[in-house]
Parts: C-alpha cells; structure tokens; sequence
C-alpha cells in the first residue's frame, strides 16, 4: 500500500489513544473561569477600599500576577496547569507563570544571560509582537486622525 | 454579596469561553503555548483597535480583562489615549506605558521569586 501523508495521518489517527479533549477542554473552561472570577473578586475589594473602577482592574491584574509568581515558586502552579490546560495559560497568570518559572529553571545559568534573558523566552516574543500590533494599530488611528 | 452574583458570572463564563478557545486551538491545531499567548495579545489589539473588545470588558469585567486577550485590548487603548494627548508621539510610547504595570510586576516579582525559592527538582 503506498504511503501518502493523508493516508499516514490517518494511521496515526487510528493508533492514538483517545485523548480526552471533552475534559481537558472543560477543565480550562472551569479553571480559566475560575481564575477571572478571582480577578473580578479582586476588583470589587480595591472598589470597595476607594480606587476608580479602571485602577481596580489594572491592580486586580497585579495582584493576580503576583500570586500566580508565589504558586510558580511553590511549583504548584505547575501542577494545577498539567490538569487546567489553556485555563492557566490564557490569562495574565499564564504570562506571569512563563516569567517566573523560567526565571527559577535557568538560575543556574547566571543571573544575567540564564535568569535575566530567559526569563523573557515566552514574554519577549509576546511583548515584541503586542507593542508592534499597537503601533501599527496606532499609526492607522493617527491618520484618521488627519483626516 | 448577592448583589455581585451576575457580574461574577459573567466573568466565569466569558472567561472561562476565553480560555476553552485557547485549550482548542492546543487540542487541535498544535499551537505551542508561546503562539498562543503571542496570538491572543495580537488579537487583543485588533479586537480593542475595532472597537469590539472595549464593550466586552464592560459586560463581562475581569472575565475579559484577564485573559491575555485583555492585555492587547490594553495596548490599543494606551495607543489610543496617548495619541489624543501627544499626537504622533504616542503610537510609540502608548503601548508600553498602559503594560507597563503588568510587564514591570511579572518581571520584578519573577526576579525576586527565582532568588526566594530553590528550582524544581527534574525528574
């Protein structure tokens, strides 16, 4: 029988285990959510304590990072993302985890070009790719600006 | 605390969709983490440069904001703001001056965490 990449694809289809996509998709549902409710808890307590409603977010966010940095050293974190999937990838947590937990995994390689440039191995290509769709974005809202 | 219910819902459930998309685009597409995240920020961007993404975040608070989707409608909004206050100048400094929180907060509290705690053991 010849071997064409459909017909390889297939096999490989076929000798897969099932993988639980039901759970994993649910499970980021659950946790994603979850984590976004914790985030909306944190906004209403800073509201409560005086602070407008968009430094509330913007301190909600912090707060969040910074416990999801705790959870990495503690390598928890880990562990709840094996199960959570994109529920603890997709939020700020999710880049907060990338930066911390490569900071920690490549201390031993310095502090300059182990823990300091590889800290950014995730969040530099984020930050690079965001800043530039913002000025892109930027320079179109500024012509119509000229209009 | 009955009268935060729905907006407590409403943050579960849009981000919770939120990140159900990402866990899709992983089961299905094979997207590594790193695309994923850069993804979404880009897509903020657009979402909140079209104007779509700002009434998402009125409707549905944190549940919108939190996800990295929100960091991107963040940068358009900082671009926005800062264009209409400086002009021209602002395509350049209003990204980086609305993540400047979050940017600073991860990197500052990843570098104390990796002097605080000890790696995790490989195995």
């Amino acid at each position: 029988m010849e071997l064409t990449p459909q017909t390889y694809s297939q096999l490989v289809k076929e000798a897969s285990p099932p993988s639980p996509h039901a759970k994993n998709i649910s499970m980021a549902f659950f946790i994603g959510g979850g984590i976004c409710v914790l985030g909306q808890a944190f906004i209403y307590l800073y509201m409560g304590l005086g602070v407008p409603k968009e430094t509330a977010s913007g301190m909600a966010s912090i707060t969040l990072v910074l416990l999801a940095v705790i959870l990495t050293g503690l390598n928890t974190y880990d562990r709840i993302a094996k199960v959570a999937g994109a529920g603890t990838l997709v939020p700020i947590t999710g880049f907060a985890n990338s930066m911390s937990a490569a900071a920690l995994d490549f201390k031993s390689e310095g502090f300059i070009l182990g823990l300091g440039a590889k800290m950014f191995i995730i969040a530099g290509p984020v930050i690079v790719y965001g800043i530039s769709a913002s000025i892109l974005y930027g320079f179109v809202y500024w012509l119509l600006g000229q209009l | 605390m009955l009268e935060f219910f729905p907006a407590f819902l409403k943050a579960f459930l849009v981000g919770g969709l939120l990140c159900a998309i990402g866990q899709l685009l992983i089961d299905f597409t094979k997207f590594t983490p790193a695309r994923i995240l850069t993804g979404y920020v880009v897509t903020g961007v657009f979402l909140g440069g079209i104007g779509l993404y700002p009434k998402l975040v009125e409707f549905a608070g944190a549940g919108a904001s939190v996800p990295l989707l929100g960091f991107g409608n963040l940068l358009a909004k900082g671009v926005r703001d800062a264009i209409d206050q400086q002009g021209f100048l602002g395509i350049f400094t209003g990204g980086f001056t609305a993540a400047a929180g979050g940017i600073a907060a991860a990197l500052f509290f990843s570098l104390l965490a990796a002097l605080l705690f000890k790696p995790k053991e490989k195995n």
